[in-house]
């Protein structure tokens, strides 16, 4: 669905804090995507441009005893948990002060209760796992697990729903549903809906539309309150836009697809809403990140033994 | 007491010292007790920390990775070792790598126990030993049930490591006596090497042949021994190691010197063995001192057939280790 006629209507407010933070993601993923044209970087590494607000809006629901499980496209959930740029830029290009030396990179981060992984599928069983130890411990804390609309052709994530579900674990699952899995059309890929999936399994299903940072706390601040109270688990399903490519250089969308995209673009609906604000603040995080990607650029290698 | 009997009490053991230990897997309930029973008595005792699971064997080892994420003690039960192969990726991809993969060390406390191997008629899906599919990973540790090793000292080590651990357990061990080696031979710990244990006849450091094998095959290695002694006058010591893989053969070659051939048996089927592991780290070390290469028994290369016959002429028998050792040892 695309929000373009109402945007203006439903022009989005964000406050400093919310919408530093969303300039922050985007500007430090603009830079991964320079700092590899240019040669900088090792690997690959996978973008959220477009996805940014899902785990920024997420991030006044959860708190500090929650685990949250991030993914491939992870930037954006570790940002928005922690403010720290400098240390995932340095895991990412392997520099003295990375959060895990460099061994993990863009796609392997472990800081406290955040840990991610890059292998589809495989981190659901294990935050189920998480969220048992969690409500036997720590009874009212939960495990949060980002997936994608792709993950959903892994068996493992219907095993951990069934025992989750069975269970009445404290598991939030958070689908960035961006109609897209590397470069196979979700059409293409699932059969059915992710709605139809959870309620198979006696899972609540929660889909959202919209960009709106308040309005999504606000419809989600009771269902999220329903974990942490024992109702089970719940899959909030985000219908959101990959605006780049899978990782770079890859996208073969065409350009009527990657325009809808951009019609939907965060960016463009919360810069209409207050067009100077937006644009200092933009200005800000734009400057934070290079000044970032000067300095963690001029760091020594990180160092690491097996 | 009999194998089974040691492990099961050495679980109960684990839940009642360590409170933030778990046994999980399917079908492991009272009243049932699992498909070997081996899990009997614990969920009536420990009803929070046992836990019945569907039939989701990556679900439930990625459930155990997470509590071991936490700081727990975790134990999954694969009603049958063939059936880790759905974990592979739980095990492989995400326990063995998350010990090391953050930048530092994250212990990882969990065991997979896998009842493996064949000789009870379960067919090609229900008997396979997949042991050297898991040799060689970063982080992961294999070990082997065997009636010479206590398995509640076993546990403690397996989750003393720090690393997930895989626990194989040959079937066929459950129902034998524990640190029954006949009436021939003696048995005790091999110095130096505290998880190994060693079966002879007097001089261990003078036997012809030092056969090195994991826990499943301690009996038919023991009945081939007794074999040769009485029939060929062929002296053979046993090595038992309890952790398979990593493997330091140092502590062994005071052993492996004076014997006229070595030879490792092992159940699965030959082609990157634990075996092939073991020869080539004992070259290494005294390839000179060696009058042959290390041999190696291996099943056929073969499914496991359902058919008592024909199961047989596939797995290693005594026979098959008696005749290895006499092919060893002529010059």
């Amino acid at each position: 669905m695309t929000e373009t006629g109402a945007a203006v209507l439903h022009a989005r407010r964000a406050d400093d804090d919310d919408l530093a933070l969303l300039l922050l993601i985007r500007h430090f993923e603009l830079a991964l995507l320079d700092l590899f044209g240019r040669g900088e970087l090792n690997g690959t590494t996978h973008t959220c441009l477009g996805q940014e607000y899902v785990p920024v809006a997420l991030r006044r629901l959860l708190a500090d005893a929650d685990h949250v499980f991030g993914n491939h496209r992870g930037h954006g959930h570790y940002l928005a948990r922690f403010d720290d740029p400098a240390g995932l830029l340095a895991e990412i290009m392997g520099r003295e002060g990375a959060v895990c030396g460099g061994v993990g990179g863009s796609q392997h981060i472990l800081r406290d209760r955040y840990v991610s992984t890059g292998v589809q599928g495989e981190s659901l069983p294990v935050a189920a796992g998480v969220a048992l130890h969690l409500k036997r411990t720590e009874p009212g804390a939960l495990a949060c697990v980002f997936i994608g609309d792709g993950t959903w052709g892994e068996g493992a994530v219907y095993e951990a729903l069934n025992l989750s579900s069975l269970w009445r674990l404290p598991l939030l699952v958070i689908v960035e549903n961006n109609g897209i899995a590397q470069s196979t059309p979700t059409t293409r890929q699932m059969a059915g809906t992710v709605r139809a999936r959870a309620e198979a399994f006696g899972v609540r299903h929660h889909g959202i539309e919209s960009s709106d940072l308040s309005a999504i706390r606000d419809e989600l601040a009771p269902l999220v309150a329903g974990v942490r109270s024992g109702g089970g688990p719940l899959v909030v399903e985000f219908a959101t836009h990959r605006l780049g490519p899978h990782s770079k250089g890859d996208d073969t969308r065409d350009p009527e697809t990657v325009r809808q995209a951009r019609d939907n673009d965060w960016y463009r609906l919360y810069a209409e809403a207050d067009p100077e604000r937006f644009a200092r603040a933009d200005e800000a995080q734009r400057a934070r990140v290079d000044a970032i990607v000067r300095e963690v650029s001029a760091r020594p290698p990180s160092r690491w033994r097996p | 007491m009999r194998v089974g009997e040691n492990l099961n009490a050495a679980l109960h053991g684990l839940l009642e010292s360590d409170p933030s230990a778990y046994v999980i897997g399917e079908d492991i309930l009272d009243p049932y007790g699992g498909a070997f029973k081996i899990t009997k008595g614990l969920s009536s005792r420990f009803p929070e920390r046992v836990l019945g699971t569907p039939i989701s064997e990556s679900g439930i080892t990625g459930l155990a990775a997470g509590l071991a994420l936490c700081g727990d003690a975790a134990v999954v039960e694969i009603m049958f070792g063939d059936f880790v192969a759905l974990a592979f990726d739980q095990i492989v991809n995400f326990a063995a790598k998350s010990v090391t993969m953050y930048g530092s060390r994250v212990p990882i406390r969990m065991v997979v126990r896998c009842p493996t191997g064949g000789g009870r008629g379960y067919g090609p899906t229900h008997s396979q030993s997949l042991q050297k599919h898991f040799v060689g990973v970063p982080g992961l540790s294999v070990y082997e049930m065997s009636p010479l090793h206590d398995n509640r000292q076993v546990f403690d080590a397996m989750l003393a490591s720090g690393g997930p651990c895989v626990f194989f357990e040959d079937k066929i061990l459950y129902t034998r006596h524990m640190n029954d080696v006949g009436d021939l031979f003696r048995h005790d710990v091999m110095p130096g090497a505290e998880d190994v244990a060693r079966v002879f006849l007097d001089d261990p450091e003078k036997a012809d042949c030092v056969i090195i094998a994991p826990g499943g095959m301690v009996d038919r290695a023991v009945r081939a021994m007794r074999g040769l002694l009485l029939e060929q006058e062929v002296t053979c010591c046993l090595l038992v190691p309890s952790r398979l893989y990593p493997f330091d053969a140092e502590p062994l070659l005071p052993v492996l010197r004076g014997a006229r051939a070595v030879l490792v048996a092992e159940e699965g089927t030959a082609g990157g063995t634990w075996g092939s592991e073991v020869a080539h780290r004992i070259h290494r070390l005294i390839w000179n001192d060696l009058r042959r290469p290390v041999a190696l028994v291996s099943s056929a290369d073969s499914v496991i057939p359902t058919a008592a016959h024909l199961e047989r002429a596939v797995l290693v028998q005594d026979s098959t280790i008696h005749d290895a050792v006499l092919e060893a040892l002529r010059d």
